[in-house]
C-alpha cells in the first residue's frame, strides 16, 4: 500500500493555500490533573484558556474544550508518543483516541487569508479578534472545520476527510477574485 | 440627446454610450442611468402599469421609482426583469425592454384593463372569480397573473458566480449622503472598523444633487471627495458603493447587496456578479434619508409626472432637462428649490402651483423662486392632466376663501414636477424592531426607541438643513464609535446650503378630500392602486391599515411603498376622521429592495450545494460505471451494473454471487464511535438495551439503542477493544445524532462516569467481505492472523495486517453469510478495496452496492432502522427484544417501554409477507388489511416496510408492521393497492437459513 505522502493537486493549485502532509493527531479528552500529566509526556503544555493553542517544534496543543484537546506531532513521532503518554498518564483517567486519518490539514494563507475564510465562516476573523495562537472548532459554508491561528496571515485548517473536497473547492471558487 | 444641458451635471460629457431601449438605439453620457439618458433623449414613456396597463413614465430618481420597470438583457441566460431604470447604469452595448405590454408599448392591448376598470376595484378577485371554485386555481388565478405583470425571468440557468463575505466592524454606516458620511468619517478617526456604504453608483447622497451647496468652505462634492479619499486610505474602513442594506436581522446582523458587475459593459470573469455581505456590527448608524412624496391628483401617473425632487437630480446630477414647458405643483417648500433649479436648465417654469393653504406657504424655497421671478399661484390645486402618452396640461382648479373648488385654466405643459414633502426612510429602523412616532410639524413618522444598537443620523430621523444634517451624522459616528468603547470626538462642521423646507401633509390633496375623483388619482403606483380603491375598502368595512393594504394591495408591490406609504395612512386618516398617528402603520419588512436568489444562493448550488462525502471505493466505483444513491451526504454505490444491466438484473447477479461465492462492499460510512474511560463498559449498559459488562475483549455485539421513550433509535455493533475501549458503530445516517446523545447523556446525566466519545466515523475506511468464500479471500491478503472458526468464530475480532498496513477485523455478518469488516485507517481505504478485489478475482468476488446489501439482510430479516422502523416501534414490536438485557437495574428506555400501551398485544409487530403468487413484489408503504370486499370505512392494520424480489429464494419478499402481527402467523392478510388486493401469508421475517448454519462456518 501507499505511503502517507499523497497530496490534493487541488489543494496545491493556488496559492492560497497548501497541502500539509498526514501527521499524528491524537484527541486528548480528560481533566486538568490528566491534562498535566499529558504535557509532561507530550513536552508541550496542553492550553487551559479556552480557545487557544500551544506549540513547541513540530508538537501543539490545541484547546477544544474543556476536556478536550487536539494533539499534533509529525508522522514519524506516533509510536514514541503513545508509549511517552501512557507512561506519563499512568493510571489517570483519560482517553486518547487516534484520528490522524479522520482529519486532513491544509494552509491558507497569505494576506487575503482573513477575507478569504470570511467567505464561509461567520466567525470575526481580525487579528484583534482571533490573535495568532487562537483555535477553534468552528465552520466554513455548511461544513466543520478546525482553524488555529498560526501568523498573522497564516491559518492552519483542518476538516473531516470526506469534507475536505467540498471545503477546498468552495476557497478555491472563493479565491477566484484574488488571482495575482 | 435634446434634452441635455450644455453643462454642468456629473456625467462625463466626454464619453458617450450607445444602448437600445425596445429596439432603438439612444446616445447617453457616463454616469446616465437608463432613465437619465431616455429622459434626455426625450423618453418619458417607460413601461406599462401593473393592472390596468396605464402608460408610465418615471417617477422618481433612485430605489424608490414604482413605475419604470424595465428588462436588461445581456444574453438568454443574463435577463433580469424588474430593474428600476432609475438605477440601472447604462453601458455600452445595453440593451434594455419595457415590460407589461404587446405588441408595443405606444399601443398595448391590455390596456382594455383601464376601460374595464370600474369591474376591477380592489379585492375584485375575491367577488368576482369565485364561481366555479375550482376555475380559480385552473383558470382565473393564471390569466389574472398573465394579465397582471412585471417582467419574465430568464429560463435558462444563471452563469454568473455570486460571492459571499462574513465581516465584522465596530460600525456599519448605511447611507453616504451628508449624515452617513459625517458618521463614518467621525467612526473612523476612533480607529475603529467602519463599513461604509450606499446603494448607489457614486456616493454623496442628496449631495449629488445640489449645485451650490458648501461644506467647510468646499463645493460640497470636494468635501465628499476628499473624505471619501481618507476613509479610503484608512485600512479599518471598508467604503461599499452600488450596496444595498437591504435587511436588519437580530443582533445588529445586517444583510449588504452588492453589485459588481451589473454597470460593466464586460464583465471580468474573476469577478462575482454581486456579493452578498453578511455584517455583524457593534453598532449601526443609519443615515439613509428620505423620499419624496407624490401629490395625490386624477391623472398624476401620466408619462411626464414626475417628483420634483428628481426632476431637480435629473437637472443638476445628470444635466438633464425633464420638460420644455414645466408646471410644478409645490406641496412642500422644496418644489419651489426644484422649480428655481428647473428653470436654470433653460426650460420654462409655467406657473409654480401651491397646493397648501395660504399663510403656510414660506421657506427659503419659496424665497428664492419669488426672487426669480417664478410664476407663483398660492390657493390652487390639481384637478386633472390632460394627455395620454405624454403630459399635454395641468388642469388647475382654484380654491376659494370658502374652500369651494373652481375649475382653473388648464396650463399647457410637458411636465409636471411635484413634492408633498419627504418621508424620512425608517425602513431598517423599524426592521431592526425600532419604535416610530409621527411628527405633526414634518408629516412624517421618525424613528422613536431603538431595540438594537443603532442610530438614525440625518434627514432619516427628521434633522433637515445641510448644517444640521452632517453635524448629528458626525455626532452619530462618534456615539457609535463611542459605544462600541473606542473613543473619539465630532468635530463641528459648517456648510451653507438653500436648504428648503421638506415637510408637507401626507394624503390626497386636501381640496379633493371626500370628493372621489371621476379619473384615477393613484396612490400606489406600482400596484395600481387609487384613492377610489382605498376609499372602497373602508366602505366595505376594512378599517385597520392592514386590512386595508392587504385588501387594496398598497404598498405591496416590489417597491413596498416607499413612495405610497405614508400617503395611504393620509388618505386612511381623512376618511376615517383619524389622526394619522392613530391609523398606524404597517410592518417594513426586508428587503429593503429585491435581492437576487443569486445572492442569497452564492456558491451554494450544483455540486457545491450541499458537501458531497464520498467512500474510498468511489472513484473506482465511478470508473466501473457503479449508480449511486444519496445517503444523508453521502454517495453510496447502489449497484454496479454490467454492460446493458438495469438495477434488477445487477441486483439479481449481486445477491447470488454473494450466496455462491464471495462479495464486496464499502461499509465505510457506517457511524463509528470511540467510548473510552474506566466506566466505558458502565457507560454503554446504561445507554445501550444490551447488557455489555459481559462481553469480552475483543468480541463484539448487537447493539440496540432507544430514546428514553422506549422506541428503537439506531442500532449497530459494538466491538469492545480493551477493558476501558469499545468501538461502537451506528447508523449511516444516526451517526452524529447518535454521538450527540450519547455526549448529552454524559454530560448532563452521568457525571459520574468516567468516560469519553470520540467520533471515529471518518478515522476508518471499511470493507465488508461476505459470502463462503470471505475466509479463502482474507487468507490471500490478511497477515499474523488466525482466521479459523476457532480462532476467529462469529461475532469475534482479531488485529492483524494488510500489505502492511494494521486492519481491525471483525467478523461481523449483514448478510447471513461467513462475512468479514475490515477495518484500515482511512488513508488506505482506496488501497484496501483494491487489494480485496485483486485476492477476489480467484473467486470472482462480486462488488455489491446498497441494494443488494438491502436484499441480503431482508432475507435474513435483519432490520434497518429508520426503514422496518419508524420512531414508534419497541424493541419487542421490531422482533428484537432478544438483544435487552434483561437482568440491567436500568438504561434508556427501560421505563419507556415498561409502559402499558408498549406492551399491549395488539401492537403493530414486524413480521414477514409472502405473495399467494411469487413474482409479485409488493410496494413499500402499500398498506395492509384484514378483509378483502370490505365496506368503507376500513381499518389499516399495518404497513410493508420492506419488499424485494429474492434471487435466491426465486420469489418475492416483504417486511411488514401489522398489528398482532405474530400472532396471525400463516394467515392469510390483504395489501390494498389501486389494482385490487394482494393475498399475503404472514410468516417469520427470516425467509432464508433460519438455523444461521451458513453463519457459523
Amino acid at each position: 500500500m501507499s505511503n502517507l505522502t499523497r497530496r490534493s493537486p487541488r489543494i496545491d493549485a493556488t496559492p492560497w493555500l497548501e497541502a500539509l502532509p498526514a501527521m499524528t493527531r491524537l484527541s486528548f479528552r480528560g481533566g486538568p490533573d490528566a491534562s498535566a500529566a499529558a504535557a509532561r509526556g507530550f513536552g508541550v503544555a496542553l492550553p487551559t484558556a479556552a480557545c487557544r493553542a500551544n506549540a513547541v517544534g513540530p508538537r501543539a496543543a490545541l484547546w477544544m474544550g474543556p476536556d478536550e484537546h487536539l494533539l499534533l506531532a509529525p508522522l514519524t513521532d506516533s509510536a514514541a508518543l503513545r508509549v511517552a503518554l501512557a507512561e506519563a498518564l499512568g493510571q489517570t483517567p483519560h482517553s486518547i483516541v487516534d484520528i490522524g486519518h479522520r482529519q486532513v490539514a491544509f494552509l491558507v494563507k497569505g494576506p487575503q487569508a482573513e477575507w478569504l475564510l470570511g467567505t464561509g465562516c461567520p466567525l470575526d476573523l481580525d487579528l484583534g479578534a482571533f490573535p495568532v495562537g487562537m483555535c477553534t472548532r468552528t465552520v466554513y459554508m455548511k461544513s466543520e472545520i478546525y482553524l488555529w491561528r498560526t501568523a498573522a496571515d497564516v491559518f492552519h485548517l483542518e476538516t473531516w476527510r470526506s469534507f475536505t473536497p467540498y471545503v477546498v473547492d468552495m476557497l478555491i471558487d472563493a479565491a477566484q477574485e484574488l488571482v495575482a | 440627446m435634446k434634452a441635455r444641458t450644455t453643462t454642468g451635471g456629473r456625467v462625463d460629457r466626454s464619453k458617450k454610450i450607445q444602448f437600445t431601449f425596445d429596439g432603438r438605439s439612444y446616445e447617453g453620457l457616463a454616469g446616465d442611468t437608463l432613465a437619465s439618458a431616455l429622459l434626455a433623449n426625450g423618453v418619458h414613456l417607460i413601461g406599462r402599469s401593473f393592472k390596468y396597463h396605464r402608460p408610465r413614465g418615471i417617477l422618481g430618481s433612485g430605489s424608490e421609482e414604482p413605475n419604470a420597470l424595465v428588462t436588461v438583457t445581456r444574453d438568454a441566460a443574463r435577463r433580469t426583469p424588474n430593474l428600476r431604470a432609475t438605477q440601472v447604469e447604462i453601458y455600452e452595448g445595453m440593451t434594455a425592454e419595457s415590460q407589461n405590454r404587446w405588441p408595443s408599448l405606444e399601443f398595448d392591448v391590455g390596456a382594455i384593463n383601464n376601460l374595464l376598470s370600474p369591474m376591477l376595484p380592489a379585492g375584485f378577485y375575491n367577488k368576482t372569480f369565485m364561481w366555479p371554485r375550482s376555475w380559480w386555481f385552473k383558470v382565473y388565478e393564471p390569466k389574472i397573473r398573465a394579465a397582471a405583470g412585471l417582467g419574465v425571468a430568464p429560463t435558462l440557468p444563471d452563469p454568473d458566480r455570486y460571492a459571499q463575505q462574513y465581516v465584522h466592524c465596530e460600525v456599519l454606516v448605511v447611507g453616504a449622503g451628508p449624515a452617513g458620511l459625517a458618521a463614518a468619517a467621525a467612526a473612523a478617526q476612533s480607529g475603529a472598523r467602519v463599513i461604509l456604504c450606499d446603494e448607489q453608483a457614486e456616493m454623496g447622497g442628496s449631495l449629488l444633487s445640489e449645485r451650490s451647496a458648501t461644506i467647510e468652505g468646499l463645493p460640497a462634492m470636494d468635501w465628499v471627495a476628499q473624505t471619501l479619499a481618507s476613509l479610503r486610505a484608512n485600512p479599518r474602513v471598508r467604503v461599499l458603493a452600488r450596496t444595498t442594506a437591504f435587511g436588519y436581522f437580530p443582533h445588529n446582523h445586517v444583510g449588504l447587496s452588492e453589485r459588481l458587475t451589473e454597470h460593466l459593459a464586460t464583465t471580468p470573469a474573476n469577478l462575482p456578479r454581486e456579493r452578498l455581505w453578511q455584517v455583524r456590527a457593534s453598532e449601526v448608524v443609519l443615515a439613509t434619508g428620505g423620499i419624496e412624496r407624490p401629490l395625490i391628483f386624477p391623472g398624476n401617473d401620466i408619462p411626464g409626472v414626475m417628483l420634483a425632487a428628481a426632476a431637480r437630480t435629473y437637472a443638476n446630477r445628470y444635466g438633464v432637462r425633464v420638460g420644455e414647458r414645466i408646471a410644478v405643483l409645490a406641496g412642500s417648500d422644496a418644489a419651489f428649490e426644484a422649480a428655481v433649479d428647473l428653470s436654470a436648465t433653460g426650460a420654462t417654469v409655467a406657473v409654480i402651483a401651491d397646493v397648501r393653504p395660504v399663510g403656510s406657504i414660506d421657506g427659503p424655497g419659496y424665497a428664492a423662486a419669488k426672487s426669480a421671478r417664478l410664476r407663483i399661484l398660492p390657493n390652487a390645486t390639481a384637478l386633472g392632466v390632460t394627455g395620454k402618452l405624454r403630459v399635454e396640461g395641468l388642469q388647475l382648479g382654484l380654491i376659494g376663501a370658502d374652500g369651494q373648488v373652481v375649475a382653473g385654466n388648464t396650463i399647457a405643459c410637458d411636465t409636471i414636477v411635484m413634492s408633498g414633502g419627504y418621508t424620512p426612510s425608517v425602513h431598517l429602523h423599524s426592521q431592526s424592531r425600532g419604535k416610530l412616532s409621527y411628527d405633526e410639524t414634518l408629516g412624517a413618522f421618525l424613528p422613536a426607541a431603538t431595540v438594537e444598537r443603532t442610530r438614525s443620523a440625518g434627514f432619516s430621523r427628521g434633522v433637515s438643513g445641510l448644517a444640521a444634517a452632517l453635524n448629528d451624522g458626525a455626532t452619530a459616528g462618534a456615539a457609535a464609535a463611542a459605544a462600541a468603547g473606542l473613543h473619539t470626538t465630532a468635530a463641528p462642521l459648517s456648510a451653507s446650503s438653500l436648504d428648503a423646507g421638506l415637510a408637507g401633509q401626507p394624503g390626497a390633496l386636501p381640496q379633493l378630500a371626500g370628493l372621489i375623483p371621476p379619473k384615477k388619482a393613484f396612490v400606489d403606483f406600482q400596484n395600481d392602486v387609487t384613492t377610489r380603491d382605498i376609499a372602497l375598502a373602508q366602505r366595505e368595512g376594512f378599517e385597520s391599515i392592514e386590512h386595508i393594504k392587504r385588501y387594496t394591495t398598497t404598498g405591496m408591490a416590489t417597491d413596498q411603498g416607499k413612495t405610497s406609504g405614508l400617503n395611504a395612512l393620509g388618505i386612511v386618516a381623512a376618511t376615517s376622521n383619524r389622526r394619522l398617528a392613530e391609523v398606524g402603520l404597517t410592518t417594513y419588512r426586508m428587503p429593503y429592495t429585491p435581492v437576487t436568489f443569486g445572492a442569497f444562493a452564492g456558491a451554494a448550488r450544483g455540486e457545491q450545494f450541499d458537501p458531497v462525502r464520498r467512500t474510498p471505493s468511489h472513484d473506482w466505483a465511478v470508473a466501473r460505471g457503479g449508480v449511486f444513491e444519496d445517503v444523508g451526504n453521502w454517495k453510496r454505490t447502489r449497484y454496479f451494473p454490467i454492460g446493458s444491466e438495469d438495477m434488477d438484473a445487477a441486483v439479481h447477479r449481486e445477491c447470488l454471487g454473494v450466496r455462491n461465492s464471495v462479495g464486496m462492499f464499502d461499509a465505510s460510512t457506517l457511524g463509528k464511535i470511540e467510548v473510552v474511560g474506566k466506566d466505558a463498559a458502565e457507560f454503554l449498559n446504561r445507554f445501550y438495551v444490551n447488557n455489555w459488562t459481559s462481553l469480552g475483549v475483543n468480541r463484539s455485539r448487537y447493539g440496540i439503542l432507544c430514546r428514553d421513550d422506549g422506541f428503537v433509535y439506531d442500532d449497530g455493533v459494538i466491538v469492545r477493544l480493551a477493558d476501558d475501549r469499545f468501538h461502537v458503530t451506528t447508523t449511516t445516517g444516526g451517526a452524529a445524532r447518535v454521538f450527540g446523545m450519547m455526549e448529552d447523556y454524559i454530560q448532563t446525566e452521568w457525571q459520574d462516569l468516567s468516560v469519553w466519545i470520540t467520533s471515529t466515523t471518518e478515522q476508518w475506511a471499511v470493507v465488508a467481505v461476505q459470502g463462503p468464500k470471505a475466509r479463502e479471500v482474507l487468507a490471500k491478503v490478511v497477515t499474523n492472523v488466525d482466521l479459523s472458526a476457532a480462532a476467529l468464530p462469529h461475532m469475534g475480532v482479531a488485529h492483524g495486517q494488510i500489505g502492511g498496513i494494521p486492519v481491525i477485523l471483525m467478523r461481523v455478518s449483514f448478510t447471513g453469510e461467513l462475512g468479514f469488516e475490515i477495518n484500515v485507517p482511512a488513508e488506505y481505504g482506496t488501497d484496501l478495496w483494491e487489494a480485496i478485489y485483486a485476492a477476489g478475482q480467484e473467486f470472482a468476488i462480486t462488488p455489491y452496492g446498497t441494494e443488494a446489501m438491502h436484499v441480503l439482510r431482508a432475507e435474513k430479516g435483519y432490520i434497518i432502522v429508520g426503514q422496518d422502523t419508524d420512531g414508534t416501534l419497541t424493541p419487542d414490536d421490531a422482533g428484537v427484544a432478544w438483544a435487552i438485557g434483561k437482568t440491567k437495574r436500568d438504561f434508556v428506555g427501560k421505563r419507556g417501554m415498561e409502559r402499558p400501551a408498549l406492551k399491549a398485544a395488539n401492537r403493530k409487530q414486524l413480521v414477514g409477507l409472502l405473495t399467494a403468487d411469487p413474482a409479485v413484489v409488493l410496494e413499500e408503504g402499500a398498506q395492509v388489511v384484514l378483509e378483502p370486499n370490505r365496506p368503507i370505512p376500513f381499518a389499516m392494520i399495518g404497513h410493508v416496510t420492506s419488499s424485494y424480489f429474492s434471487a435466491t429464494l426465486g420469489r418475492s419478499i416483504a417486511m411488514a408492521v401489522v398489528e398482532g402481527g405474530r400472532s396471525k402467523m400463516d394467515q392469510t392478510l390483504h395489501v390494498a393497492m389501486p389494482g385490487g388486493d394482494i393475498p399475503v401469508k404472514v410468516v417469520s421475517t427470516v425467509f432464508y437459513d433460519p438455523q444461521g448454519a451458513r453463519l457459523n462456518v
